[in-house]
């Protein structure tokens, strides 16, 4: 991550960088803006860039918009999925990383392939299965379906980080008369930890921001805050400033996770091929 | 690779014993709930699928019923809807896995010189990837494309040109730029990362023997990223695929089905008109669309993932 301090700075390229990154920061930047603004400034043209920030947005959805309830929805989906999936991926990433056998990288593939299927080609029988079991608008359909479509990456992303590990550690403490639960508890737990951490974070991120199921399952009493920001497309629904609010809210917790775990996330976000 | 040569070496050390694969530890508990989750997940709504997409059904008139034969797809073929919006899939993925790939191998290098506050701009760069996809569509309608009250329009104005109705005038145009938007930092950061776990040394001979940033990039940098690039192309093609949100609060797949790509078409024939036989004849051409890029997939990169 400290690559490149203390050299001598390019200014050619370092003014390109900064200027592209400030083009694609904007939109963020404008949002969290308009999001101090009154609705009146919000759609003024041209824009008001200097104004007396006001509050009310955010005191507008906390009151209004039932806004805690979708975030708490995110919440509980996002949580739930990601810890269902390590509990199931981690001994499987485990197996596969310290015992692998000839048909480890043909079952890794095969995970791999079940993330290719398009959800789409299976809406039709997910929302009949889900109407006729009673789970359209409920969180446990889409944390379920978060936690199937999340698996292969957790535990590819999982599996990449064991593989690195020492394996001589097993042999040890199994010479050493500890059994595999032992190992697994005591000996290996510490030791992936971190792995662990940044592959829960990355379920949680892609979780949070996963819109096609939350919008075609859900209504009113499981949405997440992805589809509640959607239900601002609507045309008597345009209250910029308040969307703009209710947007920060919704991104500023999963910005911050990306950008904390940035490093680890790319060995996940590309299957374990880049490091 | 090396991996796999170094822990079979490993098993292979310790043989004799072997009750079996994987050094005579039975694994099959550990990976049991996995496979057998991830069997049934892609088994059990596949099946259905296809069953439905024979079947004549609406959720509408319970008295449709009964057999199709081949009825749904005969249908699908002649609707020109259906050609139209393959062809909309591939344009949004063709056309944003190339821009972003481009622009992310260019801006890599770029950001892989050192220079003044490097990491507070990557920060920058790579934000938007984790906006989620709901927030980035309407952002941009309302707050920057928007042809009365937008930032573009006010732009436009104040140099003296009319304002532009961005999604009426250039629909799947402005799909693309939110999407391109969204996944350019996906490309740059993980083209950037491949390039620094570059040797420093071959770029710094390279310069001395008189290189210039051109011929160090397409020379040195653009080989080195390859993988990344292969893997890059393999991901954003998954999700662009079934790109969704965005379409859904943005154009909701018009004007006309200028943005309505198979995604789209699938859910408007299934959620909105209720004709889930029609419906999953579209999700069966879907699945086969993808599994055979996916097969392309699997053969051309996944032997480029190390397992």
């Amino acid at each position: 991550m400290s690559y490149g301090v203390a050299k001598k700075g390019s200014p050619v390229a370092g003014t390109i960088a900064w200027v592209s990154a400030l083009v694609m920061f904007f939109p963020i930047a404008w949002m969290v803006l308009a999001s101090f603004k009154t609705e009146v400034q919000a759609v003024q043209s041209p824009p008001v860039i200097f104004f007396e920030p006001t509050l009310i947005n955010y005191r507008d959805i906390f009151s209004e918009a039932n806004y805690l309830l979708f975030a708490w929805n995110s919440v509980a989906i996002s949580v739930g999925a990601t810890v269902l999936s390590l509990i199931i991926g981690v001994p499987a990433a485990f197996a596969m990383a310290f015992y692998p056998t000839k048909g480890t990288r043909g079952l890794l593939l095969w995970m791999l392939s079940t993330k290719m299927l398009p959800a789409v080609g299976v809406l039709v029988p997910i929302y009949l299965l889900c109407r006729d079991m009673g789970l359209l608008d409920s969180k446990t359909a889409l944390i379920i379906i978060n936690m199937l479509s999340n698996l292969p990456i957790a535990i590819w992303m999982l599996y990449t980080f064991f593989r690195d590990l020492p394996k001589d550690i097993i042999e040890a403490s199994r010479i050493d008369g500890a059994n595999l639960r032992q190992v697994l508890v005591h000996v290996l737990l510490p030791l992936v930890m971190p792995g662990i951490a940044s592959t829960g974070l990355l379920g949680i991120i892609l979780c949070w921001n996963e819109a096609f199921w939350s919008l075609n399952l859900t209504a009113h009493h499981a949405a997440p805050l992805t589809a509640f920001i959607a239900s601002f497309s609507a045309p008597q629904g345009l209250f910029w400033a308040k969307l703009s609010a209710a947007s920060v809210l919704a991104i500023a917790p999963i910005l911050i996770f990306g950008w904390i775990s940035q490093k680890q996330l790319v060995s996940g976000l590309t299957f374990g091929a880049v490091k | 690779m090396s991996a796999t040569s170094m822990s079979s070496k490993g098993t292979g050390a310790k043989p004799a014993k072997g009750k079996g694969p994987g050094g005579g530890v039975n694994t099959l508990p550990l990976l049991a709930p996995s496979v057998v989750v991830l069997l049934i997940w892609m088994i059990v709504p596949l099946a259905m699928t296809l069953y439905f997409s024979f079947r004549r059904y609406n959720l509408l008139n319970p008295m449709i019923h009964g057999w199709a034969g081949f009825n749904n797809f005969r249908f699908l073929f002649r609707d020109p809807a259906l050609l139209h919006s393959l062809l909309v899939s591939v344009i949004i993925v063709v056309g944003v896995i190339v821009i972003t790939v481009c622009l992310g191998a260019v801006l890599a290098a770029i950001f892989n010189q050192p220079f003044r506050g490097q990491g507070i701009a990557r920060v920058l760069m790579i934000s938007p990837f984790f906006v989620m996809p709901t927030v980035s569509a309407l952002v941009w309608k309302n707050l920057l494309l928007d042809p009365v009250s937008g930032l573009f329009a006010a732009m436009f104005r104040m140099v003296g040109l009319q304002p532009v109705a961005w999604f009426s005038v250039f629909p799947l145009g402005s799909v693309m730029t939110i999407l391109c938007w969204e996944w350019l930092p996906y490309a740059f950061l993980i083209l950037f990362t491949a390039l620094q776990s570059m040797d420093e040394e071959q770029l710094e001979a390279a310069r001395l023997d008189g290189a210039s940033p051109l011929d160090i990039f397409f020379s040195i940098q653009l080989p080195h990223m390859a993988r990344a690039i292969s893997v890059t192309v393999m991901i954003e093609m998954i999700f662009l695929l079934s790109i969704f949100a965005e379409i859904y609060v943005t154009t909701g797949g018009g004007p006309g089905f200028a943005t309505t790509n198979l995604t789209f078409l699938i859910y408007q024939r299934a959620l909105l008109a209720f004709n889930v036989g029609g419906a999953s004849a579209a999700g069966v051409i879907a699945i086969i669309l993808a599994n055979i890029v996916s097969a392309f997939l699997t053969r051309s990169v996944a032997k480029r993932l190390e397992v």
